[in-house]
């Protein structure tokens, strides 16, 4: 690659890190979330 | 078509309808990045200075212009939340804040990467990235801001302001280039005779920008899902919507 190999994908690599970063975590949260409600509620729902 | 965007101002409207859009956003964002990596980094011909290097391009363009788009989107979201007092407005700053900050450090390295075989250093303090630079210190100061308070109205508006305000730091982003004597390169002619770019680059250029525009939007979305969630808790239709889950 002349040289640039290093550069070059470091640069993908980061990206795929950072954007994976963003992609996972929301829908982990958010069923998280649900699950957390769905138990306050059971439990005699105390709202904060 | 008004009284639609009207009902998405409503967030148990909204929230149906992000859970139903964000997956075909976000698995369009995949193929349509595919296809962007497919031309840049196997179709796409080397460059006559920097050889393979200038592959870089394909994620630092894109990052840059999703750290811009995402930060003007940020700042028009807070200033409609603080006019006409919509709390799905700020609950839309908020959600765009995490990943365009992300963006911004992404163009940041992507182009330190770049910078360092073909300028000869990770950094230098011109117009364009010490404004890039600062965008990721505004970024990260909202974030700041709008968890720093007790009331989480109170939180809202004042980062809504900080967002406001440092909006004026894009155009200057923008117009860098061509108002200072900067290292990083002027803006790209794409068309006509004096084009500096043939299709076979610029195609998976535009190609990729639109798939991280599709990226930004899905996954934007699904943290908006979650903002909404957290701060509508205590409604009877979170409550429906989580007892029917």
């Amino acid at each position: 690659m002349g040289g640039y190999a290093v550069y070059v994908w470091s640069s993908y690599g980061i990206a795929l890190v950072i954007m994976l970063a963003n992609a996972i975590p929301p829908g982990r949260q958010q069923r998280r979330l649900i699950k957390e409600l769905r138990r306050r509620i059971s439990n005699g729902d105390r709202p904060e | 078509m008004f009284v639609w965007f009207h009902k998405l101002a409503s967030p148990p409207f909204f929230y149906r309808f992000a859970e139903k859009l964000a997956p075909w956003l976000g698995w369009l964002s995949l193929l349509v990045i595919l296809a962007g990596l497919y031309g840049g980094l196997w179709l796409s011909p080397p460059d006559y200075q920097q050889g393979d290097g200038f592959r870089i391009i394909y994620v630092h363009v894109p990052s840059a212009w999703i750290s811009m788009f995402a930060y003007m989107l940020m700042a028009a979201a807070a200033a409609i939340g603080l006019i006409w007092r919509m709390k799905l407005a700020h609950a839309v700053s908020a959600a765009a804040a995490p990943l365009g900050a992300s963006f911004t450090l992404l163009a940041l390295v992507t182009g330190s990467l770049w910078g360092k075989p073909m300028w000869g250093t990770y950094w230098v303090w011109d117009a364009r990235l010490t404004s890039e630079l600062i965008l990721l210190f505004l970024y990260l100061g909202y974030i700041a801001l709008n968890h720093a308070f007790e009331d989480r109205r109170t939180g809202d508006r004042a980062s809504a302001i900080l967002a406001i305000v440092g909006a004026v730091n894009v155009p200057i982003i923008h117009f860098s280039v061509t108002w200072w004597n900067t290292l990083h390169q002027g803006p790209t002619v794409f068309f006509g005779p004096k084009a500096e770019m043939p299709p076979s680059m610029y195609i998976p250029l535009f190609i990729m920008m639109f798939g991280f525009m599709l990226f930004f939007a899905a996954f934007m979305l699904k943290r908006l899902q979650v903002e909404v969630l957290q701060r509508e808790r205590n409604t009877a239709w979170v409550r429906e919507l989580v007892e029917q889950s």
